[in-house]
């Protein structure tokens, strides 16, 4: 069996190209997607954490499944919003959405 | 329904009537007169229930029908209040009753109800008349009263005074319901409030009764604080009470207890009854509807005074000098408003003098110990005088109707005469018989007129009390007084009803409607038939014929029953010989006099009552004004007061300043003020580099800052 580090090193690889991808890409959408990585990277860890913990305790795939939920809400809301500064100034770049500092 | 109950209800139905009045019916004349006069009868057949079953008890001074509930605790005992009704609140009700009931239907005429509204009728002003349209030409008739349902609300209250007055069994239901009648007197005296006069007069009389009144609630408490009680049954039939009060000495020398709280009481009584030196009120309480001078005068108010003071009469004898007191207040004041009385002009006025001279037969008769003689003429005199009260009313409305008769005539130039002026009428007996014969006998039975009328065996009475115990001092000054009352009320009666008219007002006077005159009959009938239960055992030719029911009856409500006096021919004589001499008299003197200029007694001395107002105001109103404007206003007010407020004033300004000036413009201002704003200013402009609106920036700022935290945990926490 796959000891538990390999997935904890690969689920910390895909919460740092997460991390990366939010915070050096420039489009609106890559961030979004970035922070999805990050996101499955925390339930590939539950996932992972109640497989080699207590079997018959699921609290680690009911939480997977809620933060599921939440990513597929928020991934929905964050579109959303591009889309809609998109039609407003023709632009998806993170930097040229700046109409809060003055 | 127990008898206990029904006394219970008997005030109820007219203080009913003033709130429905006062809240709903107001709108409607029709209806609040029907609820005002209804209630009136209620309380009318209440009474006269009540007054039928206490004559079938046998031995009621002894058994009465009482019943109390505790009403609030006093430590560990409750007071109570109840009702009672014993042979005195018997008689009482039944005199109160009748009156009340008449004047109320009576004041439905005396306002014009059915007549139109006034042309220009305002509130708070007798009504003008009305111009109406008949058969083509215009003439002026009586118009309504504008505060018609007012009125009727008014006088409900004031019958629940006088019946709460009169079934109460303590000193303290009792006051409250004399309170109520104060009340009630000043706003009926105003009734007519946009007159200046009648304001006055309504203030007066709050205001003199008042007086009274505080001596009164004085006596009240001391009463209470010596016997823990203010039922009177619970005083007067408990020996050792009334031994305690007789002995105990009071805060003042020379008086015992008793004497000391009889006389506060009697005070209250002066003041209500308007007895000398507190007289000076009712006069001018003439200024009110004639109903209300009835109702104030006959029936309920002051009779509710002497009505007081005889029921404390057991608690008065105990002490000879208070009964001393009480026998010259009131013996003075028969005499004494007779003298005025003789000399007034307006017909109501000459009654309202009459009515204190009465009062005051009734005070002397009490100071002589001669209670049922008291209880008598209260009775026979609040039927004669309501009667009388009434029936000059008629007469003024009769004028009145004169008056505006002659003015729809002679248009233009309006000359008013005052229609309540006894030298303008003259010859009214064709024009109004039945206010005449009516008035007639109201006069003679005042007069005290041998035999018929009820107000010579009432009279008789009293003198046959003083001369029989021998206080005959007391004895001939109501003698003169008795006089007096005839001669004067001969006068009126001549000067109103027989001769010649003396204008052209007086020949159009009409009879009144029957809404006034039924009360009139009503009233003449006791008048006359109340005198005979009452005659003395061992009058000549009459006497033993019926029993002498009052004294049975009224003299079971002391402990010890009075004994009658022994006949004797010198107080029938004296009483006979006064009442036709003033008669006589005053028929002679005043036949042929046609204006005030002819009347011989037209003294100044009398004629402005010896001088009373005046003085008094010299006395007390002119210093308290001197002591107002001078010692309070300029003294206190100007100068003291005002001196210390200018020292505070400048005062306060020059620790503002200084605080201002040295601690707010340095410090607060230049150091915090400014200081706090400049600083918040220059880390505004600082931090603002920080937000650069790109949303990666904060992202960086957010992992940088967990990682501290992270790293802070991990060293510091953690790893420990």
């Amino acid at each position: 069996m796959v000891p538990l580090s390999w997935y904890l090193i690969f689920s910390a690889a895909l919460f740092s190209i997460g991390l990366f991808g939010m915070l050096a890409r420039r489009n609106a959408v890559a961030i979004l997607l970035g922070s999805e990585l990050m996101l499955n990277a925390v339930n590939v860890n539950l996932a992972a954490f109640w497989r080699y913990g207590d079997v018959t305790d699921i609290a680690g795939q009911v939480f997977a499944i809620i933060v599921f939920a939440v990513a597929a809400a928020e991934v929905s809301v964050g579109l959303a919003l591009v889309i809609s500064v998109y039609r407003k100034r023709n632009t998806v770049i993170a930097d040229e959405i700046d109409l809060l500092k003055f | 329904m127990t008898t206990e109950t029904l006394i219970w209800l008997i005030p109820l139905p007219p203080v009913l009537a003033f709130f429905l009045i006062v809240l709903l019916t107001n709108k409607s004349k029709a209806l609040s007169h029907i609820i005002a006069v209804g209630a009136a009868l209620l309380s009318w057949i209440g009474s006269m229930i009540v007054f039928a079953r206490a004559l079938g008890v046998e031995h009621l001074g002894e058994h009465p029908f009482e019943s109390s509930i505790p009403w609030f605790p006093t430590g560990d005992t409750w007071f109570r209040i109840g009702v009672l009704v014993d042979p005195l609140t018997a008689v009482t009700l039944f005199f109160v009753a009748w009156t009340v009931l008449m004047i109320f239907l009576y004041s439905v005429g005396y306002h014009n109800f059915g007549q139109p509204a006034g042309d220009h009728d305002h509130k708070g002003l007798p009504p003008h008349g009305a111009t109406i349209d008949e058969h083509g030409h215009k003439h002026s008739v009586p118009s309504i009263e504008p505060m018609y349902s007012r009125f009727f609300a008014f006088i409900g209250l004031f019958a629940f005074g006088m019946f709460t007055l009169v079934v109460s069994d303590n000193l303290l239901t009792l006051f409250v319901g004399w309170e109520i009648m104060g009340l009630c007197s000043y706003l009926l005296i105003g009734f007519w409030y946009a007159k200046p006069s009648a304001r006055d007069a309504a203030v007066k009389a709050f205001i003199t009764t008042r007086v009274g009144d505080v001596f009164m609630l004085l006596g009240i408490a001391y009463l209470y604080s010596r016997t823990e009680t203010l039922n009177f049954r619970e005083i007067f039939f408990n020996e050792s009470i009334m031994h305690t009060l007789a002995t105990a000495p009071s805060h003042v020398p020379g008086f015992s207890a008793a004497g000391l709280i009889g006389l506060l009481l009697f005070i209250g009584t002066v003041g209500k009854s308007a007895q000398f030196p507190l007289h000076v009120w009712l006069p001018d309480a003439m200024e009110g509807p004639t109903p209300v001078s009835a109702m104030i005068h006959a029936a309920t108010m002051v009779s509710a005074g002497v009505y007081a003071v005889i029921r404390m009469f057991p608690l008065l004898s105990l002490d000879e000098r208070t009964m001393t007191v009480v026998a010259f207040i009131g013996a003075f004041t028969a005499l004494f408003a007779a003298t005025i009385a003789v000399a007034q002009n307006d017909i109501k006025r000459v009654l309202a003098y009459s009515t204190i001279s009465q009062l005051g037969f009734m005070i002397a008769a009490l100071g002589i110990g001669a209670y049922v003689a008291a209880v008598f003429h209260l009775i026979t005199h609040a039927f004669f005088k309501a009667l009388l009260f009434l029936g000059s009313g008629s007469v003024i409305h009769g004028m009145e109707h004169g008056v505006l008769h002659v003015q729809g005539d002679r248009k233009g130039s309006p000359q008013h005469i005052d229609p309540q002026d006894m030298f303008n009428m003259g010859g009214l007996k064709n024009k109004m018989p039945i206010t005449f014969w009516t008035f007639l006998i109201g006069g003679f039975a005042l007069s005290g007129f041998p035999i018929i009328t009820a107000g010579f065996w009432s009279k008789d009475e009293i003198f046959a009390d003083a001369f029989g115990h021998g206080h005959m001092v007391v004895f001939a000054t109501l003698a003169l007084a008795a006089f007096l009352t005839a001669f004067y009320t001969m006068r009126q009666i001549t000067l109103t009803f027989l001769g010649e008219p003396r204008t052209r007002e007086a020949e159009h006077a009409q009879e009144t409607k029957w809404t006034m005159t039924t009360p009139l009959v009503i009233l003449s009938f006791f008048a006359v038939t109340y005198g005979w239960v009452g005659i003395p055992e061992h009058f000549p030719l009459l006497g033993g014929l019926a029993p002498n029911w009052i004294h049975e009856f009224v003299g079971g409500t002391l402990v010890e029953h009075p004994e009658a006096v022994e006949f004797s021919w010198v107080p029938l004589l004296t009483s006979l010989v006064v009442a036709l001499g003033g008669l006589t008299l005053g028929y002679f003197a005043y036949r042929n006099v046609d204006s005030p200029a002819e009347d011989k007694l037209q003294i100044g001395f009398l004629k402005n009552k010896y001088y009373f107002d005046e003085i008094y105001d010299a006395v007390f109103v002119k210093p308290a004004y001197w002591f107002a404007e001078n010692v309070v206003y300029k003294f206190f007010d100007q100068t003291v007061f005002d001196g210390i407020l200018h020292l505070f004033g400048p005062g306060t300004q020059g620790i503002g300043d200084s605080i201002r000036n040295y601690f707010d413009l340095p410090v607060i201002n230049r150091f915090f003020g400014d200081g706090t704003a400049d600083v918040t200013y220059w880390s505004g402009v600082k931090l603002r580099v920080v937000q650069s609106g790109r949303i990666q920036q904060y992202l960086i700022y957010a992992l940088v800052v967990f990682i501290a935290i992270g790293a802070a945990l991990y060293f510091f926490v953690f790893s420990v």
